[in-house]
């Protein structure tokens, strides 16, 4: 199934500063997209086996795996196929010199001397073209790849804000290797088709002031260089269990410590000193962070993309948690 | 100004008397006229920055000569330490109080790169160096460059310091890399780039020793040109031919610095926060430190959530909001108990994450460092955090 709200879409970028969540909401925007007979591709590109985590299946290959069936549809139709894979530049290499070069035993030599380990780690923008190349060949099967599935959409896990622009190709003039020859000529295809509708770059950000001013500074960055900016995802947004003329009260030290104690007796605990002056102080420190949030929160509001909104879950982040979120996504429109 | 001292004892309150582990004495750390370099590492989005910005603080303002080398500080941040400039050069930071000074500067990797060609070649070389597209390239986008330089830098003031007696203290904020440890792997993996067949490869077209070209070299030389292109092959191979000389000094120096970081002198304090991804990343990190005979000093868990007060459990909460709900008279208390029973859940969920690394790294000495409520951006946050690491409990 299409995004809702990006029906073109085929390629969904998901990125993030680090510690906001970006690899959770791409595997919950992944299952949200595997509708009932889809298949949608999961990507991870930073080598850190995320995605196995996730889901609880074992390491990755360099190959695409099944991982979980999409979330179920709300007439209960069964969800579709979820795969995934793990792309590690070496491989990635070696793939690409095979397909395009027919390189069997000079590309045996190329690792013997070093040359995949200089690709791949040393030579400045090559491992990105690598990375970034696999995911294209993914999204734009061709005749090349027999036998490949063909995917509906593809969800990549990708480098945090601050270093997507540049991975999505924006330097590639700059960086000296991928100038001219065939890896320009790849660089090139790939480049046209994160520069076209087919592709939106998502941004997770929480509500607090660096991973905003992150993700403002990223669509700026994007918007320059013509990159599809795709929604923002708010994550792990606290709960609302306090409404605002509670929380005026809170901060207006409106609430005294007798109604309390009174409220709390009625509620069937003890309503004792201790507890009601805890209870307190989290409601002074919620006040707090709720005010900080709501002051991040109107910034987002003033970069005028599409927001999304997903809530802090306090027992963790596990598979169940995952079909959650993608419930979340979808219901918001964005899966 | 100065941050008060206060006895080494102190009562272990908030999440950290949830586990047995050992506290890390900060103060000590930062008196011991020994420790000559703090190294703060960890994962991406654990406040790494903060943390190394607010031990230099606390170690200038108990009167250390300190200077911190940040990374990318947040803007405001940066700005109220005098850093946004990017002149690759310690400044004064204004309003340290006590007896010490701190200085901070903000790693320009293209900068420091440039400055290492300038001082090792002659301006000739240099300039053949700095023009060549490969090394603008290679010095402006290398995913390695940045960790490199960094140690470089470090190296640098270390020097300096030692020569004129300018700080006694430098303080290391390490780049935000992919993964924690490629801040250890690339200054290796550089040198071993310089010394690895590779670089014999193109270098011998411009040698020339017949012997050398191989039936495989031949190969892989055709290989290459095929696929990058034959200008680019030759820009690559103009470069090591220009920079070959430099190699040496290079190795060296990553070589000093590494050393340097083995030293005792130095502390390794690994960052990270109450969560799977980030204490996963610290325990490999632990694990790595340890084998390279570097020096630990301990683990910082950052944003720890603030204990709960009083003893009702997140069930008990949860029941007791419930039977306000059914009577509707009071949804404000409530809410209040549902966000008890929230942090109640939290809170035990951030203490078993930190007894499993607990149990597996028993050795690692940690400060806990609670979540605060805003953002850190001016010295007084920095303070704050700074007597939150060192264990004084928050007023």
């Amino acid at each position: 199934m299409s995004s809702r709200d990006f029906p073109q879409v085929r390629l969904h970028i998901v990125t993030g500063k680090g510690g906001t969540g970006k690899s959770t909401v791409a595997a919950s925007l992944a299952l949200g997209l595997a509708a009932a007979g889809t298949n949608v591709l999961l990507c991870e590109v930073e080598g850190r086996q995320g995605i196995a985590r996730m889901f609880d299946v074992e390491p990755l290959p360099y190959a695409e795996r099944r991982v979980a069936t999409g979330l179920p549809g709300i007439d209960g139709q069964r969800g579709g196929v979820v795969h995934a894979l793990h792309i590690d530049p070496e491989s990635a290499l070696l793939e690409y010199l095979s397909m395009y070069y027919k390189l069997g035993r000079a590309g045996r030599a190329l690792d013997r001397f070093g040359v995949v380990e200089f690709a791949t780690t040393i030579a400045p923008g090559v491992r990105d073209v690598l990375l970034t190349g696999k995911v294209y060949e993914a999204t734009k099967r061709n005749a090349r790849n027999k036998n490949a599935i063909t995917y509906d959409a593809v969800v990549l896990d990708a480098p945090p804000t601050g270093r997507i622009a540049q991975f999505l190709g924006v330097n590639h003039e700059l960086a000296g290797l991928a100038r001219m020859g065939p890896i320009k000529s790849q660089a090139d295809s790939v480049t046209t088709l994160f520069h076209s509708k087919r592709t939106a770059v998502h941004l997770v950000t929480v509500l607090e002031e660096m991973p905003v001013q992150e993700t403002t500074d990223g669509i700026a960055e994007l918007r320059k260089h013509d990159l599809p900016v795709g929604g923002v995802v708010v994550n792990q947004v606290r709960p609302r269990d306090l409404d605002d003329d509670d929380l005026a009260a809170v901060r207006a030290g409106a609430v005294t410590k007798r109604q309390l104690a009174a409220a709390l007796t009625r509620s069937g605990l003890s309503g004792d000193a201790e507890m009601v002056m805890g209870l307190l102080a989290e409601a002074r420190d919620h006040a707090e962070r709720r005010a900080l949030e709501d002051a991040q929160r109107a910034l987002v509001d003033e970069l005028d993309v599409p927001t999304y909104e997903l809530p802090l879950l306090v027992g963790g982040v596990d598979l169940g948690a995952l079909y959650e979120l993608a419930g979340m996504l979808r219901e918001q429109g964005l899966a | 100004m100065t941050a008060p001292r206060r006895s080494r004892a102190r009562s272990r309150v908030g999440p950290q008397s949830l586990t047995g582990a050992k506290t890390l004495d900060v103060d000590r750390l930062l008196d011991d006229p020994r420790t000559g370099i703090i190294v703060c590492c960890g994962s991406g989005g654990v406040g790494k920055t903060t943390t190394s910005a607010a031990l230099a603080l606390r170690a200038a303002e108990r009167g250390r000569r300190v200077v911190v080398l940040t990374i990318d500080p947040a803007r405001r941040l940066a700005q109220s330490m005098g850093i946004e400039v990017l002149d690759n050069t310690p400044r004064p930071v204004p309003g340290v109080g006590g007896a010490g000074r701190l200085d901070a500067m903000m790693l320009d990797m293209k900068r420091t790169f440039d400055e290492v060609v300038e001082s090792q070649a002659s301006p000739e070389k240099a300039r053949q160096i700095l023009e060549n597209p490969f090394y603008v390239a290679l010095s402006s986008s290398f995913a390695g460059t940045q960790e490199y330089m960094a140690m470089e830098k470090l190296g640098q003031i270390h020097a300096d310091a030692q020569r004129d007696g300018t700080y006694d203290l430098i303080v290391v904020d390490t780049p935000p890399s992919r993964s924690a440890l490629d801040f250890l792997d690339a200054p290796e993996r550089l040198s071993s780039f310089l010394d690895g067949r590779f670089i014999k490869l193109l270098l011998a077209p411009a040698k020339g020793p017949a012997r050398l070209m191989s039936a495989g070299f031949g190969m892989v030389t055709n290989a290459l040109a095929k696929i990058l292109g034959a200008q680019v092959l030759r820009d690559m191979q103009t470069f090591v031919a220009a920079f070959d000389t430099l190699f040496g000094g290079f190795r060296l120096r990553a070589q000093k610095t590494f050393e340097l970081l083995q030293a005792d002198g130095t502390a390794f304090l690994v960052v990270a926060a109450p969560e799977p991804d980030a204490l996963r990343e610290a325990a490999y990190f632990v694990e790595r430190l340890s084998e390279d005979e570097m020096p630990l000093a301990g683990l910082v868990v950052n944003r720890a959530s603030p204990q709960p007060m009083g003893d009702v459990s997140a069930e008990e909460a949860m029941a007791a909001a419930q039977r306000l709900r059914k009577d509707d008279a009071d949804p404000r208390t409530a809410g209040l108990l549902r966000l008890h029973a929230d942090r109640v859940r939290i809170v035990e969920r951030e203490s078993l994450l930190r007894r499993r690394f607990e149990a597996a790294h028993p050795q690692v000495p940690t400060a806990v460092v609670p979540a605060l409520a805003g953002d850190v951006h001016d010295l007084a946050g920095l303070r704050q955090v700074g007597a939150l690491l060192a264990g004084e409990r928050p007023t």
